[in-house]
Parts: structure tokens; sequence; C-alpha cells
């Protein structure tokens, strides 16, 4: 580079400056959690003073991260540009300096400590799970949450509610499934479940974790909540949410096939909404369960109802068509289904231990699994013309 | 005794005989980084695999758990089976000539160390071919019960493989520090040696320490799987998380086994390229022993969302961030080997200077993981997919394409294509970071990690990566057609090869006689 070339650039004030506020100015506007919708840079929307403070620390440390990044590459840029063969610069022979060594120990230790004062700080506040409003605990199955609200006698599954027709079906899946195009994507695709988890706002919720099965983990972003849901163990977090609204989260641990397929969804409402919520959700439960226990279901009720929860639960093990997926097994023309009632009602509720075939009767009401075991007893080609009972389901669980 | 010429006594089998018996480091070094290439296109077409399901939202080619069997297996073989055996193959190449020794220390165990692999690997890859079984293990490399319990068959055999693999590596390990301990030329002190033999050093004792550990992991998971033991079974009294602390054990050195050796190789292509001595190589040494000693106490970093207790989780923490401290140390050290050099950019140099860059950025995003309240909300997302691929690719694995780039004219005796090589570089530096970068946002944004379908909102960089994917892998098909290039011919390289080049190994001939330093050289 010419000398006069360089006294042009001399007066102007220094082009590090400008760089690293053009950057700064750069990487604040887009990390902005409202300004790009698509392309999503940042965390999402923090909802709880826990996730807020978080995404404080994270930007704290990624300004820090930032600044020392523009320094030690402003030097190493620098050097390649100008400490070239090419330009006719010739080496230096120093190997050493230990001022600087110590320096450049010292430094990026204290800035450490820097960093860990405020994060301890935020660490020690999520650890607090006492003193809590409200209690619900969690239970990770594959591939589904179970909430239990213990103090309001309230329990029900949460399943992806994202019809199988828009997720498709892969080409060259040995499930033989279909190669229909898929079919248009909800806008909460993969993210929107039957029943969400209803909490009030303003009110500390304390979650208890646990997994029947696998490892899950329950996240949701905006509430700045992850924890590992461990079978056996019980592990805990907490979250006062500020304002109404829907937020969606996912499992965070792999836990086989269908981990990317069940999403959490929080619906967060006013305390007096909250209430009215648990009355309406215990008179449905009871209603369910007088109307299973009492009456006689014609076969093509329990056969409509069987099928969606067929979809729903065995779908994904035994096939679309019950055909099978790889170790699992078919139900097309298999014994099980096409023997003794019995037996098949013993496997669906007791599960075959040793296996991933689960104790369905501790998950689900007398009526899905009569109407589940009724449809698989007919569909598929089987046609044993069976029809079995909610009553027939509760006399064989006491067995 | 000496003599004349070194040929005479080169009465070795010829043809595919030479090759299965052969107790030379070079040959054996050949092999090793030869298997590595062809693993990385396996791991790498399992990775295809993966970005082209991923292009966009839905599942259109493959079903989940074939997915899961890919993300399990590219780990798997990435890790044990390319870059691993790389370093190895430079291990064996160059510290018996860095030392100025006649070969490694114990060489028939060293031919076996290598045949280990194929046989090790054929078992592991045999899995994908056992679909109505099961197929290929599907819990994710890091195998956590009670998952892994669920698995097939091929839980099994990636079991068997693993073991095989672990006892490859110790018996390497053992080779390395013998020969560095006991065949340096008289001379060679220890703070005399070339810094990718010391990172070697280091690296052989984390080997030592750490593989049996995950030897006895995946053993007690066997045993959970067949023999009735409940280790990780909370009904038999046992505990899923102890898997993980003894997994991760060995998994944080695992990690460090995977990076040191590449510090040792930025730290010879730096130099020669700046025609300037490494700046500060006793701290250099200090600061890979400090990160090896450290790597021993922050393996629940990876396990902070799992339930511990907060002094556990504020330990670790702290531990975690001190690591920075001596990568810091090494980084400035190469920047300052830099300054006021005379730089010129050869491909080799190319690779170590993007490592020197993009490896501290993965560093970056690793500082920012082990701020435990923030880790909450990375854990388990791309944000982590992110980190360890910067870290690993455009970290280790570039070090290992410039590692091969700096020292093919020495192995081959011809330069390689400058203008391909260089090719190479830019498409794959393009490559890797419009594939990995990308993955930061994803995870800030929400994407859980080990999915095969995700939510819209994600799809837009999904897309990115996906083709930065294909642009990064189908780039390193130049590498494959330069390397088989330059060993058939080329420009006749010279035993200095390059310019600012120091060390042993620029006094031999290029290529070097298959017996070098049968007489040990004297050291100044």
């Amino acid at each position: 580079m010419s000398s006069a070339f360089r006294n042009r650039l001399t007066p102007r004030a220094g082009p590090v400056a400008r760089l690293a506020s053009g950057l700064f100015l750069t990487v604040l506007a887009l990390t902005t959690p409202s300004a790009y919708a698509e392309y999503g840079l940042t965390f999402q929307r923090p909802v709880t003073t826990i996730a807020h403070d978080i995404f404080g620390l994270h930007n704290t440390i990624l300004i820090i991260c930032l600044g020392i990044f523009v320094i030690v590459f402003g030097f190493m840029f620098y050097s390649l540009i100008v400490h070239r063969k090419s330009r006719g610069y010739k080496p230096a022979t120093f190997n050493d300096n230990t001022t600087v060594e110590v320096a450049w120990t010292v430094v990026p230790f204290v800035i450490l400590i820097a960093m860990a004062i405020p994060s301890t700080a935020v660490l020690l506040k999520m650890d607090d799970t006492s003193q809590a409003d409200l209690t619900v605990n969690v239970t990770g199955y594959q591939w589904k949450w179970k909430y239990d609200y213990p103090d309001q006698d309230l329990s029900f599954f949460s399943n992806l509610a994202t019809p199988r027709e828009q997720i498709g079906s892969p080409r060259f899946s040995s499930a033989g499934g279909s190669k229909d195009v898929a079919v248009q994507k909800g806008d909460n695709y993969l993210l929107e479940v039957d029943n969400p988890v209803v909490l009030p706002v303003g009110k500390k919720v304390r979650f208890v974790f646990t997994a029947n099965d696998v490892i899950h983990a329950w996240w949701v972003p905006q509430l700045g909540v992850k924890k590992d849901a461990v079978p056996g163990y019980v592990t805990e977090s907490w979250a006062v949410i500020d304002e109404p609204g829907s937020y969606r989260g996912q499992c965070a641990e792999l836990c086989g096939k269908d981990h990317g397929f069940m999403p959490i969804v929080v619906q967060a409402v006013a305390p007096e909404d909250f209430e009215k919520w648990v009355v309406a959700q215990k008179a449905k439960a009871r209603a369910e369960a007088e109307a299973a226990a009492s009456r006689t279901f014609a076969k093509d009720e329990l056969m409509e109802r069987g099928q969606k929860v067929y979809a729903q639960t065995c779908g994904v093990c035994h096939g679309a068509n019950g055909e099978g997926v790889a170790t699992f097994p078919k139900l097309a023309g298999s014994a099980i289904a096409k023997g003794p009632a019995a037996g098949h009602m013993d496997i669906v509720l007791n599960g075959k231990p040793g296996t991933a075939m689960q104790a369905f009767g501790a998950q689900m009401n007398d009526l899905d699994l009569a109407a589940v075991i009724t449809y698989e007893r007919n569909a598929f080609g089987n046609n044993t013309g069976d029809v079995v009972q909610p009553a027939q389901v509760k006399a064989a669980r006491k067995q | 005794m000496a003599h004349a010429a070194d040929h005479a006594h080169e009465e070795h089998p010829q043809g595919i005989l030479r090759w299965i018996t052969t107790t030379n480091h070079k040959d054996i070094g050949t092999m090793y980084l030869v298997f590595s290439l062809i693993m990385f296109f396996i791991g790498g077409a399992m990775a295809l695999v993966i970005r082209a399901e991923l292009w966009q939202p839905g599942l259109q080619l493959v079903d989940p758990h074939f997915f899961n069997q890919m993300t399990t297996m590219h780990a798997l073989i990435m890790v044990f089976g390319v870059v691993m055996p790389a370093f190895v193959g430079f291990a064996n190449w160059m510290i018996p000539i860095q030392i100025g020794g006649p070969d490694m220390a114990l060489p028939r165990m060293n031919n076996w160390s290598f045949w280990i692999l194929p046989f090790a690997f054929s078992m592991l890859i045999s899995t994908v071919f056992m679909q109505k079984l099961g197929g290929a293990p599907s819990g994710g490399w890091t195998l956590y019960p009670p998952l892994s319990v669920q698995g097939g068959i091929g839980t099994d055999f990636a079991i068997l493989s693993i073991h095989m693999m672990g006892i490859s590596s110790v018996l390497g390990a053992i080779n390395v520090i013998a020969t560095i301990l006991n065949m340096r030329a008289p001379g060679m002190t220890l703070m005399k040696m070339p810094m990718f033999t010391w990172t070697w050093l280091v690296t052989a004792y984390l080997l030592l320490a750490v593989m049996p550990v995950l030897a006895g992991a995946v053993t007690m998971l066997l045993t959970d799987r067949h023999f009735g033991t409940s280790f990780f079974d909370a009904a038999g009294g046992g505990d899923p998380v102890l898997f993980q602390h003894i997994f991760w054990f060995f998994g944080h050195p695992e990690v460090y086994i995977l990076i040191l050796p590449a510090f040792g190789l930025a730290s010879q292509i730096i130099p020669t390229f700046a025609r300037k001595p490494l700046f500060g190589y006793g701290s250099m040494v200090y600061a890979v022993a400090s990160i090896a000693f450290l790597s021993f106490i922050v393996w629940a970093h990876h396990m902070f969302t799992v339930g511990m207790p907060i002094a556990g989780e504020l330990f670790f923490m702290y531990a975690t961030m001190l690591i920075a401290v001596p990568t810091g140390v090494k980084v400035f050290n190469w920047i300052a080997t830099l300054w006021k050099g005379s730089i010129s950019l050869e491909t080799p140099m190319l690779f170590a200077l993007a490592f020197v860059f993009l490896f501290t950025i993965g560093g970056f995003s690793g500082l920012m993981l082990s701020i435990v309240p923030a880790d909450f909300q990375y854990h388990d997302t791309y944000f982590v997919v992110a980190h360890f691929h910067y870290v690993l690719v455009p970290g280790a694995v570039f070090s290992i394409l410039g590692g091969a780039y700096y020292w093919l004219p020495k192995w081959t005796g011809h330069m390689y294509d400058e203008t391909l090589g260089k090719w190479h570089f830019w498409l794959s530096a393009i490559g890797v970071n419009l594939l990995f970068f990308p993955m930061h946002f994803l995870g800030l944004a929400g994407m859980p990690r080990r999915i095969p379908d995700y939510a819209l909102q994600f799809t837009e960089f999904n897309q990115w990566a996906t083709v930065g994917a294909f642009l990064f892998g189908f780039a390193q098909l130049i590498f494959v057609y330069v390397v088989i290039k330059c060993a058939r011919g080329g420009k006749k390289a010279s035993a200095q090869v390059w310019e600012g080049a120091q060390g042993l190994e620029w006094t031999l001939p290029s290529p070097p006689p298959y017996h070098s330093f049968t007489v040990a050289p004297k050291i100044k």
C-alpha cells in the first residue's frame, strides 16, 4: 500500500472504532426478538422474570465475547494483511515475552470472574422452588406428557395434535405409508396439543418432573424452564408467568422415534379463569367416567373412537394399517388381535415387560381402551366381529 | 552400526501382504489416514441424509427411527472413525521423525492397533443393514439409558465395536508414550520437542485415563441389557444419571483428545508460513497441560439440566469457565507468532488460520454454554450442535486437512496442486460456515436437537444449513483428487519443502527412506 494512500486514511476517526460501532448496532437491531419472525436470531420473548434474567445474562456474555472477538481478530487480520512476505515484510525473530503472557492470562481470568458473579445470582434464584402457590406434576412418556395437579385432583395426557397427514410420510419408509403429498401445514405445526397445561398468571408454579420409561426433558423457552424428566427419580423447577398467552415448547432429550413429536403447550390465564378451568375439567372427567361405565356402546361408535385412539397412540409403532414397523409387530392377522379378547386386553392393559409395549391401562380410560381394542380386532382385515365394552375393560383391570 | 545405504535393508513384502504385516510407522500412518478418509465419506454421507431430511418441515425421505440411526452413527463414525484415527495417523508418521527416532517403540503392537479398526467399524456399520432387527443404534452416540437399553441388537454390536476401538486407542497411546519418553535422539529434551509431539504426549495420557472408563460404562450398559443388572434402572436400585456421569467422565477428556493434536498441528504450520518461531513455546506447553488437567473436572457441564444439586452446578460452571484461560493463551500465542512475521498463504496456512479463527468461534459458544442459567435455554438445542461442530469441523478437521497438505510433499516427494488445494479450502470454508453458523440461531430460536422434523419458523436457516452441507461435503472430493494426484506425481519436492519450516522432518529427503534415523541425529 503506498504511503500517499495511507496518509489519506489517517485523519479519519479510526476504522476499527467505526467498524465496531456499526457491528454493535447491527447486532443490537438483529437480536431484538420482535424484529424477525422467520429468521429468529435470538431467544423467544421472555414471559417470566427468570426468562428475562437469562436473556439479559445471555446478551451480556454475548456482547463481551463479541468485544473480545473484534479486538483479538482485529490484531490477527491486521497482521495477515500487513505482515506479508508478498508486501516485502521481513520477519522479526522475537518468540516470547513474559509480561504479555502474564497479562493475557490474568485479564481473561478477571473477565471470567465478572461473568461468574451475575450468573451465580441468577442460578441461585432459579434453584429456589419453595413457597409455591401451585404444584404440577409432569411425567414424560414415550411419546406424550402427562400432567397431574395433585391439589386440584386433576390428571390428563397431552398429545401432539398436528394431524399425521400434515407431517406426511417418508418415501422410502419401511412403514409402507402412503406416498401422498402432505397436506398444508398449520401455523403451530408440531407445536400443538389436545390438552394444554393451563396455569394461572402471577402465581408461583412448582413443576415436579419424572418419566415413565426413558429420560425426557420438559422445555418451554418463554418460561425459561427446562428440566430432565428421569424415570424413577424426581426433578423440579418453578415459574411465575407474567402475562396470559400460549407458550409452546418441546421435549428436549432424545427419547426414541417420536422425540420430535411430543410438544408442550402452556396456556397461562387469569387466576379466576384458572379456577373455572379446574371446575370444568373435573366435571368433564366425571362425565366421561360415568358415560363409559354405564352404557353399552354400538360397534360403529367404538370403531370410530378406536380409530382416532389408534392413530394417536398405537399407529406410530404398529403401523398406520397395522402392518408393523421395524421390530414392532404387526397387528394385521396377528394371533393376539384375532385370538381370545382376554389376551388382547391383557397385553394392552399391562404391556409387555422388557419391551417398548407399555401398560396402557395406566394411561387411558376404559372407554378409549375398549374402543381401540375393538378397532384392532376388526380393522386391518382382522374382522373378528368382536366388540369390547368399557365395562369388560374395567373388569379386566381387576385381575 | 552406520550403513551407507538404507535400501540394502529394505526387504519387505510387496502387495497386500505388505500392508497387512507391516510394522513400519510410515506404512501404518498411511493406513490410518486412508482409513480415516474413507470413514469421512461414510460419516459424511450420513450427515447428508440428515440434512436432506431437514431441508423442509415434514417427513420426506426417512422415518424417524432411521433418522435417529443416522444421527447416532454419524457421530460415532466421525468421532471414533475419522478424527481419532487421522490424528493417530499423523502421530505414527511424524512422531518418530520429529524426535529423531527410528520407529515407534512397539512396532508389532502398532500394526495390531490399526488392524483392529477395520473390523470394529465393519461390525458397527453392518448394523445399518440390519433394519429388520431394529437397525443401527439410535439412542444418540452418547447411548444414554434407559433409551439405549430399549435398542435392538445394533446397540450390542456398537458396544462390542466400541470395546475394540478402545483397545486400539489404548494400545496406540501406550506406544506413543513409550516412544516419546524413550526414543528421543540425544539432546532432544522434552522442552525442545516440536509442539505436535508435545500435544500427542498429553493426548496419549488422556486416552489411557479415559478409554477404560468408556469401556466400563458400555459394559454396564451391556449387562443391564442382557445379564440382569440394574446399574441404570431405578426399579433395581440404580440410576440412569449414573451412566451420564461415567460417560461424560470419559466424554469430556475425549473432546480434548479430539482437539489437542489439532492445536499441535496449528503450532507446526503457523510458524512455518509466518517464517517466525512459535511465540511462547513454554506457555504453549503449560497451556496444553492445564487444559488436559482441567478436562477431568468439568464433565457435568454436559448434564446441567439433569437435576444436580446447586453446589455441583456452580462448581462445574466455574471449572468449565476456567478452561477459557489456557485456551485463550494458545490463541493469543498463535496470533503473536503471526505478528511481525513474513506471512504467505499456501493451502496448509489457510487451513491453519481458518482453524484459529473458526475454532475460537466455537470456543466462544462454549463459554456461553458454560453459563448455567443460560445453558438451561441452550442445552439439547441446535446451539450445542453449532458449538461442537465449530470446534470439531473447522476445528479438528481443518487442522487435519492443513496437516495433510503440509506434509503431503514430504510423504510423497511431490508438491500437491496448489490451485486445487486453494479451491478445496475456500469451498470448504464457505460451506462449513453456511452449514453451521445458522445453527446458533436455530438453537436460540428454540429448535431442539435430534429431531427429524421441525416447526415452520425454523425452515429458512435449516435450508441454509442444508445447502452448506452439500457444498462442504462435495468440496471434499477435491481433496481426494488432490491426494491421489499428488501420490502419483507432481513437481519434485525438496527436503526443506517450505522455506520457513523447522524440525527434523525437513532434514530428511522427500519422501524419506523407509527406515529413517536408524542412526540418531545430532540435536543442537
